[in-house]
């Protein structure tokens, strides 16, 4: 990336006072002047720093950080104790170790994710000088506001610029977003008011930085004449400039107030609902550890009143005197606390931290999750919450490019009242037959339209009337989107037709005429028959486009197949070449950008030869119905009939929109002026323009509407049932219509397909009385499907109107009471507040795990107010992977996601949370039992550095690769039975009572490994260090062979690490044993384990103590799979089969569990009834009888909307062989 | 990760399909069928049973003899040892006891202490390692952890200082064998080498000296409690005076319970009437009765033993073989039981 900069020092241009909008002036009169005197030297700078420390402040702002955690803070209080001679129970220098260790590994973690940082910071800013023209090259970070910068085709841009001149004659300049936000559709950027760099003296005035990548305001004043832009006229830092030779302007936001760096957020910090359960966890275990040494202290007081007198072995103090035995039990109490200071798991939270890190890493490799289209991994953005994906019961959906393509396919549309059909893929070799005999019979007839595929390069003759004609052309222009040829400099269209500009196209053009062809084609006011081939659409060129939606993109695609080619488009211009082959070029007078308030855009046009000034409007049928002029009877049966088209495309699940068009009149000029002083407005700027917009489009004539289909993604039925049978909810909140979302709701099994057909109420819930007397009916309903023990299984559909009355505070409780009985729930026209109020609601309300999944700006507020947010990067841009915790490219990849990595993310980590404070319990109560023979006085009887090392070397790698890699069920099997997954939501592995038995355990284990060395070597001449070293190996052992009765599966690595800790331990302690003469004052266990380990005694009190120890945990293990199999357990039973078995197995499995569905009374989850019930805001769908449902086996079931589009519209079903075009 | 972005080709970020990295590396899971589970259990028991009767067996030929010489008989110098002031006092008894049945194979000698607690934390601190394995500097000046016993009255560091070294057990025996038809022998005990080899020649060291032991410790004090200096412990022999005394190397092993005994002496098998061990028939230990220990409401004993090739006599090892051997047995009989009601009918497998 290069950058120039105009250093030429030029005129001047007044420095603004500093009033609180951002004033930017120009630099260049202040180029030899000190930094001080600089105008815009308050601005940010452009170098960018993300990392956060240097290489001298690391140490102490890493350390600062890390002492903010509180269980850092109480372990330096405990090794700071150790240095008080009376209590300490250490080498007080020793006792600093483990903290230091746990701090410096913190540190490196740390330093290595700032280093990180630091390399893509550098990677950013450092470019290659360049020199050129007047323009001097710099360096990134060197650029400052207010700086004119000129940047070339395929240069990054450097920094936030307001674009003031651009080498296009147009003053367009077009930039790539791909590295912002993913959309890889040319943005088309204008200049506003053009200028030069040497003259430049106004003064730019724009609101305070912030993230918002669409929306920027701001004006330009120069001679107290104000000029508004927005963001059509920033360039935004780390674009690509596109299409266009150069572009220069005055840079605006530098370095971190550009708005890319604003949107660069930080991964999020989540915590997760494993990890705060864990901390009361912890808190039983201070709670544990307090009466630890209550015992303790209390102990040691008892055990000092026995003596009479003052034995030999007692200290007396520096004075000689003896310690009272109150103070000498608080002293035991403090030492205590050090002592056995590990059953609070020290490392724990580092372990975890690894083992997320490896978890994350696996569910990033998998190659399943992989999407081939987009050479897109799953990504992890939360880097600890992997394990909630275990947990989730609810989902929340949205529709549209998430259980949907988003790739547009225009499917119908409604001209003047008529309806056509446009199959997109009709079996070729047919339909040209049919195309041929029919071409006879069927010209003339209006409901046949020229739909053909351009790939044939025959022609046909239709006739068309005027509006037809207008409808194509408002699908055509009303939309912005761009032509750009399909070459990999993105140039945009050329076009040779511009130097025609303005000629009025004639028949004497180059197009075939076969049958009389008429002049001026465009005006088309009378009927006449149009004669076109295919060959001439193909063009000189091929045009591609580069549409900001998808919907745009298919109707220009579909005015392409009809034969409106959108050739150009530019600000001020837009070309279409119509069948005839000649080609319009309208003069742009304005384009009401959409806005999801108004739900509809316009573009203002002037016709090159009426040149009367046309407005054509699209937009949602709410928006445009009620706009529509009301003067002819004959367009209110139009707009009736094509309300009725509507509803009928809108229960096909298309997507609809209605295409309007008005001559305006002489007050455009009025309008104009408004609408320029709205534009420049700062305060309420939006809300003028909204209006100003607003006031345009009125009294429309009605062209017709389209539908649109938007195709399912692939397995999402499927993907939905599998969710459903691990026990998740899922809910779809969308903004689309009702009709639409019920029927992507059927498709996708969301709903029953019974219920298809049934009407299905428009809510009209006006006020919150009537939507409470609803609520409390519905509810008071839901019983009477409860005839049988089986459970009412309804689904929910509802509006987005009803939802904001229900989320009022009075009605939320029966709103959620509602939706806990609801199978399936379906809100439409939802707002994206509404999304996350829905999700924010059920989630404090239930207290359930909450999963949100969408793929666009709508749904960023839903992602983040979930407990786990899941962003699609699909056709609409990245905002919503953004804001995510995980990325995917396609729905179905949540099946894996959540059924496999979830699963297994979940039983890893508690598994080894548990297996954690189990260690820590097992190991310190080891030193505990030793103090009721040593008078409570705080002696280990294990060397302390063993017991660093125990921790730190011997026994953590086990339970992170435990962590890490352990795998209850494969994955297969785990993909084939999703009820396996209900055991997370129920928090199945991470129970309080799984908590307390390892805690038995642990004592019980711990007891053993104490009392059996204790009574074997009882009244002998053992010393303390020996004894500790079968206490300490014993430990290891069961410690380790602990874990081996909890892994399931045993790899390679398993192997390695779980053998190599034993090697470790005893390589460790006897080098230790060999070298430490005296290094270790006063403890000293020279040779003590060598001595041990010639003793046979040694190895008979091991096995002895292990055996003991793991006993009751094995017997309870076999007991458990005999008695009370888990469905686990036969799940890995299956998965040890062999396949041909394994298969055998899992229909048998399938068999039983459909067997329990057809029997209520067998299984209540999957019992399934039927009836309707009815109510104007609440529609309940509910499943037939159990009598429906007999079948053991899986009854795969069709997709109901072939069949629903012959009986809804049954006399269109001749004409859907013959009409289809590829788009 | 910034290769993976920069790395070019359709698939470039396409994940490894490499086994270890799609978690699909071949693995063994052991499932607890009952086949495995029961013969575990089976052989587990049986194994223990086998162990448990051997060592049974072994301890069965292992004598232990214990002989408490507290009060009884040494009334006279428990008394006397009640007042510091007779501290410097020489007071001798006499303990007598009788060897039923003869002590075949080599025969230890131990000093027992009862509720002698050297594992408390502090007292167990209270000495220099540093000082004890010879260095200079260490001897002049003593680890803070021997306070209050690092120097004397006079600022004299004490040689060895700490608590440990100050409470050495400083009773001495003599053991007499009364034959049935002869004079009275003493029993020839080696009071060398009873301590770890690892002690005596790396642990242990006196300070350097080129002249005698004396100079060596020139400028330090004895410790309180000691009645002689710590070069002249042994005056039998001199190369047993020091730090590398062999008795003070035991007594600096601290024991691990307030109940344990020490090693004095072993019996010397050179001598032609115990080259098999010691006899039975009537002895008695003389006593050099130093060591007070009503403080602490102790008790001093002497314990003869033989040992076998897994220490001394223990009957606690054999005994928990045994019982656990029992208990795995009785839980594989109930785990048998429930897999032939429960688990019989092939679904139910056993885990």
């Amino acid at each position: 990336a290069r950058t120039q900069v105009r250093t030429d020092p030029s005129e001047t241009s007044c420095p603004g006072s500093p009033p609180s909008p951002p004033t930017v002036v120009s630099n260049l009169p202040y180029e030899d002047q000190r930094p001080r005197n600089q105008p815009n030297r308050r601005y940010a700078g452009n170098a960018v720093k993300t990392n956060k420390y240097t290489l001298w402040s690391f140490l102490p702002i890493n350390l600062c950080e890390q002492f903010r955690r509180l269980a850092n803070i109480y372990f330096v209080g405990i090794a700071a104790l150790n240095f008080i001679p009376e209590v300490n129970a250490f080498q007080p220098q020793v006792a600093l170790i483990p903290i230091c260790v746990i701090l410096t590994l913190t540190a490196i973690k740390d330093a290595w994710e700032d280093f990180r940082r630091y390399q893509s910071d550098r990677d950013a800013c450092l470019s290659h000088p360049r020199s050129q023209h007047g323009f001097v090259e710099r360096r990134w970070k060197d650029i400052q506001v207010g700086d004119f910068v000129q940047v070339l085709a395929n240069d990054i841009i450097p920094a936030d610029i307001l674009l003031l001149h651009a080498s296009d004659p147009n003053g367009v300049c077009h930039m790539e977003t791909a590295n912002l936000d993913g959309e890889t559709n040319l943005k088309q950027r204008r200049v506003k008011s053009p200028f030069d760099p040497l003259s430049f003296n106004a003064t730019v005035i724009c609101e305070k930085p912030n993230n918002n990548l669409n929306h920027f305001k701001g004006f330009l004043e120069k001679d107290q004449i104000k000029i508004g832009f927005g963001i059509e006229s920033l360039l935004l830092r780390g674009c690509t400039v596109r299409n266009t030779a150069a572009a220069s302007g005055i840079v605006v936001y530098a370095g971190h107030d550009t708005k890319s760096m604003l949107n660069n957020n930080r991964p999020r910090y989540k915590r997760s609902r494993v990890e705060s359960k864990m901390n009361k966890e912890v808190l039983c275990c201070v709670f544990l550890l307090f009466c630890m040494c209550l015992i303790g202290a209390v102990g040691h007081v008892i055990w000092l009143k026995t003596f009479s007198s003052v034995p030999i072995y007692f200290i007396p103090d520096s004075d000689g005197n003896e310690t009272p035995s109150v103070v000498a039990g608080v002293y035991r109490f403090l030492t205590m606390i050090i002592l056995l200071q590990v059953i609070i798991p020290i490392s724990l939270y580092l372990s975890i931290e690894l083992v997320k890190m490896g978890q994350v890493f696996f569910i990033t490799q998998d190659i399943d999750l992989y999407d081939k289209e987009k050479d897109m991994r799953m990504q992890c953005r939360a880097l600890n919450i992997t394990e909630d994906l275990g947990q989730i019961q609810y989902v929340f959906s949205d529709k549209t490019g998430t259980l949907t393509e988003n790739k547009m396919v225009f499917r119908r549309c409604t001209i003047m009242g008529t309806e056509y059909p446009h199959t997109e893929n009709g079996e070729s070799g047919k339909w040209v037959g049919q195309l041929w005999s029919h071409q006879d019979t069927t010209v003339g007839r209006d409901n046949i339209l020229p739909c053909l595929p351009l790939r044939c390069g025959m022609h046909i003759t239709v006739y068309h009337g005027a509006t037809h004609l207008e409808f194509f052309l408002a699908l055509a222009i009303c939309n912005t989107v761009v032509v750009s040829t399909e070459t990999a400099q993105r140039q945009r269209v050329r076009d040779p037709v511009q130097s025609t500009l303005y000629d009025i196209p004639t028949s004497s053009s180059s197009v075939v005429s076969e049958d009389e062809v008429q002049g001026t084609p465009c005006k088309g006011h009378t009927r006449r028959r149009q004669t076109w081939t295919a060959s001439s659409l193909a063009g000189p060129k091929e045009v591609h486009y580069e549409a900001q939606s998808p919907d745009e993109a298919a109707l220009v695609h579909a005015a392409k197949a009809y034969g409106f080619t959108l050739l150009e488009r530019t600000p001020s211009h837009v070309s279409v070449r119509l069948p005839s082959g000649t080609t319009l070029t309208y003069e742009v007078l304005d384009v009401l950008t959409f806005d999801s308030v108004r739900s509809r855009m316009s573009i203002i046009v002037r016709h090159p030869h009426t040149k009367e000034i046309i407005l054509y409007t699209k937009g949602a049928d709410s928006g445009i119905m009620e706009r529509l002029s009301q003067m002819k009877s004959e367009s209110r049966v139009i707009a009736n009939k094509t309300q009725k088209h509507l509803d009928m495309y809108a229960n096909d699940g298309l997507r609809t929109l209605c295409f309007t068009r008005k001559v305006q009149e002489f007050n455009y000029y009025d309008w104009l002026v408004l609408r320029q002083g709205a534009m420049a407005a700062i305060d309420r700027k939006d809300e003028l323009v909204r209006k100003t917009a607003a006031d345009m489009e009125t009294n429309l004539t009605l062209l017709g509407a389209t539908g649109i289909e938007d195709r399912l993604q692939e397995n999402v039925p499927e993907t939905i049932q599998a969710l459903r049978e691990a026990g998740i909810q899922v809910c779809v909140l969308t903004g689309d219509k009702l009709e639409t979302a019920v029927n992507i709701a059927y498709s996708c099994k969301l709903l029953d397909h019974k219920l298809v057909g049934k009407p299905v109420c428009k809510p009209v819930c006006v006020s919150q009385e009537v939507c409470k007397n609803m609520l409390s009916g519905t509810l008071a309903q839901l019983p009477l499907y409860d005839t049988q023990e089986a459970k009412v299984s309804v689904g929910l559909v509802i509006d987005g109107r009803t939802l904001g009355l229900l989320l009022d505070s009075d009605l939320q409780e029966g709103f959620v009471q509602l939706c806990t009985h609801c199978r399936a729930i379906l809100c439409c026209r939802t707002t994206p507040l509404q999304k996350s109020r829905v999700v924010t609601l059920l989630r404090s309300k239930l207290g359930v795990m909450t999963l949100a999944i969408g793929d666009g700006a709508n749904d960023v507020n839903m992602i983040q107010a979930a407990d786990v947010g899941v962003g699609i990067s699909g056709q609409e841009g990245m905002q919503a992977v953004m804001a995510s915790d995980f990325a995917i490219s396609r729905f179905k990849h949540l099946k894996k996601l959540l059924l496999v990595h979830g699963h297994w993310c979940y039983n890893r980590l508690a598994n080894m949370i548990i297996y954690f404070f189990y260690k820590n319990v097992a190991y310190v109560n080891l030193l505990f039992w030793y103090q009721f023979f040593c008078g409570f006085s705080g002696t280990a009887m294990i060397d302390y550095w063993f017991m660093i090392f125990f921790n730190l070397f011997f026994t953590s790698a086990p339970p992170i690769m435990f962590g890490i890699m352990d795998r209850e069920v494969s994955a297969a099997v785990l993909l084939q039975l999703p009820e396996l997954y209900r055991r997370g939501q129920h928090e199945g592995g991470y129970r309080r009572s799984t908590f307390w038995i390892a805690i038995a355990d642990a004592f019980y284990q711990s007891l053993v490994c104490f009392f059996v060395p204790y009574w074997t070597y009882k009244g002998s001449d053992i010393d303390i260090f020996t004894l500790g070293t079968p206490m300490n190996t014993a430990s290891l052992f069961t410690i380790i062979f602990h874990l081996a009765i909890e892994i399931k599966s045993w790899t390679v690595v398993h192997w390695v690490i779980m053998v190599g800790s034993v090697v470790v331990y005893f390589v460790v302690t006897l080098a230790f044993c060999a070298m430490c003469v005296s290094c270790n004052p006063p403890s000293d266990p020279y040779w003590t384990m060598q001595e041990q380990m010639s003793d046979p005694m040694f190895y008979l009190v091991c096995i002895l103590t292990t055996v003991v120890a793991l006993l009751p945990r094995y017997t309870l293990h076999a007991l458990r799979g005999t008695l009370v199999p888990s469905d686990h357990l036969r799940a890995r039973q299956i998965d040890n089969m062999p396949p041909h078995h394994r298969d055998l197995w899992l229909q048998e499995w399938k068999k039983l569990k459909d067997l329990c569905a057809s029997y209520p009374s067998l299984s209540s989850s999957t019992a399934q009834r039927y009836s309707t019930a009815q109510s104007p805001s609440l529609t309940l769908v509910q499943d037939p009888s159990p009598a429906l449902a007999q079948s053991p086996s899986l009854t795969p079931v069709q997709d109901p909307s072939p069949s629903l589009v012959q009986s809804l519209n049954p006399k269109l079903a001749p004409n859907q062989g013959l009409n289809s075009a590829a788009l | 990760m910034a290769k993976n972005q920069v790395g070019a080709g359709p698939f470039a970020r396409r994940p490894d399909n490499s086994a270890f990295k799609q978690q699909r590396l071949p693995a063994w899971s052991p499932s607890l069928t009952p086949h495995t589970v029961l013969s575990v259990f089976y052989g587990l028991s049986l194994i223990c049973v086998l162990l448990g009767i051997w060592l049974l067996i072994t301890v069965q030929n292992t004598y232990q003899l214990k002989v408490d010489y507290t009060n009884g008989s040494c009334k006279k110098c428990f008394e006397m040892r009640k007042y510091p002031a007779n501290a410097t006092k020489n007071c001798i008894c006499t303990a007598n006891f009788k060897v039923p049945k003869a002590f075949l194979g080599d025969v230890f000698f131990y000093y027992g202490l009862i509720n002698f607690h050297q594992n408390l934390r502090r007292y167990m601190d209270s000495r220099d390692d540093a000082q004890l394995v010879g260095r200079k500097k260490s001897l002049k000046f003593p680890s803070t952890y021997c306070k209050p016993f690092a120097y004397d009255e006079n600022g004299l560091p004490i040689a060895p200082c700490g608590a440990v070294a100050n409470s050495k057990f400083n009773d001495s025996f003599r053991l007499v064998y009364h034959q049935l038809d002869g004079p009275a022998v003493t029993v020839p005990l080696h009071r060398r080498g009873i301590t770890w080899y690892t002690d005596k020649n790396i642990k242990f060291h006196n300070p350097p000296t080129n002249t005698t032991l004396q100079e060596a410790f020139q400028g330090t004090a004895q410790p309180l409690y000691w009645q002689r200096p710590v070069y002249d412990l042994d005056p039998e022999d001199p190369n047993n005076n020091g730090f590398i005394n062999d008795d003070l190397i035991v007594w600096m092993r601290e024991a691990a319970f307030p109940n344990f005994k020490k090693l004095y002496g072993i019996l010397n098998r050179a001598h032609a009437l115990f080259s098999h061990g010691l006899p039975a028939g009537n002895y008695s230990i003389i006593i050099t009765y130093n060591f007070p220990v009503q403080y602490f409401q102790g008790k001093k004993e002497v314990v003869v033993s033989t040992v076998t090739w897994f220490g001394g006599q223990n009957y606690f090892l054999p005994i928990a073989y045994l019982v656990s051997s029992g208990m795995t047995f009785i839980a594989a009989i109930v785990l048998t039981v429930i897999h032939v009601k429960v688990g019989r009918d092939g679904k139910n497998m056993e885990e």
